[in-house]
């Protein structure tokens, strides 16, 4: 029996899972190899779990989904976070530092129609997690690593380090110290191919932080480059709002 | 007297974007009630866009949509350009026109190829369907592959590009760049013409809807940008959107419903764009939505995946063609610098007319946003297309009712994770 695949999905934007689609030239070898046993986006088919590797996007923000992923994680041998709202608790986590209540009664006429936790919390809050995959999006080939990876039984080859080290790799001039572009490269995971500096961009941190970033260095680096302390704060609150506020502005 | 009651429920609905159900109750051999259900939770983006700079939606916005973040990002950048006063030059919005052509490229064929075409030919999903059909599916992932290698080129990467800027680009790419991408689209261009053939050859159910249609019309096959119209004869500028566009909760049902001013429910979308802009269309596109037996306007929503395939027959070939004229701009982008003011915006997404709207303060802050996108716009239209598609084939057993349905909603290319911060979300049931 080829081994069981499924994919599942919470808050989110759809994105995560559409890069498995994405994978085009390796999709149908892919489903060769495993049976692709619940995948809503892709297919009518539910086969039954248990399920050998299960890839799961989004947060947790409804009691309803707090519920689904305890399930979720029973009949899983193996739990996959994608992306950055499966491990931060995604841009929707900015909630977690606003008036919950608020927000309801901005977007919705009836309010009290909407069921929600006051939180946007990662899977890792609520089941144990084998492994998590960063990105908003995530990498398709990160996540082709991370799929052979657990049908082979070894652990994912990714790398932790700094985006910094991919632009050095690309051989892309540094933004922040040529042209002065704010930049959060120095301070976020790498993965995604330090596309942002090779198209004229500062990193926006979209892969949440490195393992034991400094923000305070990179922090002060930003004013002294001329960004108001608003300007930082709201750079660090975005798609990883929730991981980025767990660090420590100290260095490490 | 006996009544005999029958309901039709689907928990999770498969092969649509984000997650939704569908509820059907009959009696007495009629339709009563018919929902699509959003049950996708809510992300609230309009309440934490309050207080952002007014450089930031295009990243921001685009996070609501995976399969169509371009075009966010695209109705952003128009609405805060108009906002602060700022037009972008035409260099820039030919280049912004090509990005957008391959999201088109890209969001169409996943939904034609992986989402919609096993429906007519009885798989469950498209890997099933590559099992006898190995050859159609390839295509298909070739053509969507297209689609990203432009997305990817111009955009940094295709979910979530991080090119786009309020003002145009960070990098505007060079001739030699967009000139790699000749041959892939010109390969393309075959296989969405070979794609037209294959879905005009599907047996289609028969249905007929009578709503108003509403899209963006201009001197192009309207894209990034447009004015609205409908088939009602309406025309009306994009900053007086809201003014002809009323969004109601009605009582029996758990979602705004939009409706035309003084007027019912619409829809807007492929089937919208192509009666609207039949004529704008090129030749090669029109000639291959000819072939396929598509008349100027259709109203049978099960042609829609036939009007999906002649717009990605035109999206490649207008792809070809802004890489043929495409001189790099002077600057990749323009100042925008913020003052005060409300902004609108609109372009047309894959599913059909997008709108942004947000209140800018003098430091360029944003006071409050608001986004209205297809599905949200269509929810009244969808329903309305099952009630009649339930209330033709009442004597269906169940399943093969239950399949009817959602093959009658994925006509709509439905995305729920779009509408969904538009949408409420507990459904009361008795």
């Amino acid at each position: 029996m080829p081994p069981k695949l499924a994919v599942w999905k919470f808050a989110s934007c759809d994105g995560c899972q559409l890069s498995l689609l994405d994978c085009e030239d390796e999709l149908l070898t892919l489903a060769g190899e495993v049976e692709i046993s619940h995948f809503l986006e892709a297919s009518s088919m539910i086969a039954p779990g248990p399920y050998d590797v299960s890839l799961v996007e989004g947060s947790i923000s409804t009691p309803a989904d707090a519920e689904r992923i305890r399930h979720i994680r029973r009949v899983s041998r193996r739990l996959v976070t994608i992306g950055a709202c499966a491990t931060a608790g995604g841009i929707q986590a900015l909630r977690n530092y606003a008036d919950t209540e608020e927000y309801r009664s901005v977007v919705y006429a009836k309010p009290e129609y909407v069921a929600t936790l006051a939180g946007s919390t990662p899977i890792s809050a609520h089941v144990p997690v084998d492994f998590e995959l960063r990105g908003c999006p995530i990498d398709r080939s990160q996540l082709l690593e991370v799929i052979s990876a657990y049908l082979a039984g070894r652990r994912p080859g990714i790398p932790d380090h700094p985006v910094c080290f991919e632009c050095k790799m690309r051989g892309t001039v540094c933004v922040m110290v040529a042209h002065g572009t704010p930049c959060l490269g120095p301070v976020t995971h790498t993965g995604c191919g330090a596309i942002c500096p090779a198209y004229g961009r500062g990193c926006y941190g979209c892969f949440g932080p490195a393992t034991r970033p400094n923000l305070g260095s990179l922090k002060t680096w930003l004013g002294s480059i001329g960004m108001s302390r608003p300007d930082v704060d709201r750079a660090f609150a975005t798609f990883n709002v929730a991981a980025f506020e767990e660090q420590p502005d100290d260095p490490p | 007297m006996t009544h005999r009651e029958r309901t039709l429920r689907v928990g999770a609905l498969a092969r649509v974007e984000g997650q939704g159900a569908m509820y059907v109750r009959a009696r007495d051999g009629r339709v009563e009630e018919v929902r699509l259900d959003i049950y996708e939770p809510p992300r609230f983006f309009e309440a934490f866009l309050r207080g952002r700079a007014h450089t930031e939606p295009p990243d921001i916005t685009a996070r609501i949509c995976g399969i169509c973040p371009v075009a966010y990002q695209m109705s952003a950048c128009r609405a805060i350009e108009a906002a602060c006063g700022v037009t972008v030059s035409e260099p820039l919005e030919a280049l912004r026109r090509l990005l957008y052509c391959g999201e088109w490229i890209e969001s169409h064929t996943l939904h034609i190829y992986l989402l919609h075409a096993p429906d007519f030919l009885g798989y469950p999903g498209a890997v099933e369907m590559a099992r006898d059909h190995r050859h159609v599916v390839e295509r298909g992932l070739a053509l969507k592959k297209a689609g990203n290698t432009i997305m990817e080129l111009i955009g940094g990467r295709p979910i979530h590009p991080i090119n786009v800027r309020v003002g145009g680009f960070y990098r505007a790419p060079t001739r030699a760049e967009l000139a790699a991408l000749t041959g892939p689209l010109r390969r393309a261009l075959d296989d969405a013409l070979a794609t037209v053939e294959w879905v005009a050859g599907f047996d289609l159910p028969d249905d007929r809807l009578d709503h108003e249609f509403l899209a963006l019309t201009a001197d192009v096959y309207p894209i990034e940008g447009g004015v609205p119209r409908t088939t009602g004869g309406r025309t009306f500028e994009v900053a007086d959107f809201e003014d002809h566009i009323i969004e109601e909760q009605v009582p029996h049902s758990t979602a705004l419903h939009a409706r035309l001013a003084g007027g019912g429910r619409y829809l807007t979308g492929p089937l919208a764009r192509y009666a609207l802009n039949r004529d704008r269309l090129s030749p090669l596109a029109r000639d291959a939505s000819r072939a396929a037996g598509l008349g100027p306007v259709c109203r049978n929503p099960f042609q829609s995946i036939a009007v999906r395939a002649v717009e990605v027959v035109y999206a490649v070939e207008e792809a070809l063609r802004l890489i043929e004229a495409y001189r790099p701009p002077p600057d990749p982008y323009v100042a925008v610098p913020p003052r005060a003011g409300i902004g609108r915006g609109a372009t047309e997404a894959p599913r059909g007319v997008l709108f942004h709207r947000y209140e800018l303060d003098p430091a360029g802050l944003i006071g409050s946003a608001r986004i209205v996108p297809p599905t949200s716009q269509n929810q009244a239209a969808i329903e309305d297309d099952m009630r009649a598609v339930v209330q033709a084939r009442l004597d269906l057993d169940d399943a093969a009712l239950t399949a009817v349905c959602e093959r009658a909603i994925r006509n709509y290319d439905p995305c729920i994770s779009c509408a969904t911060h538009f949408l409420d979300l507990t459904v009361e049931r008795s």
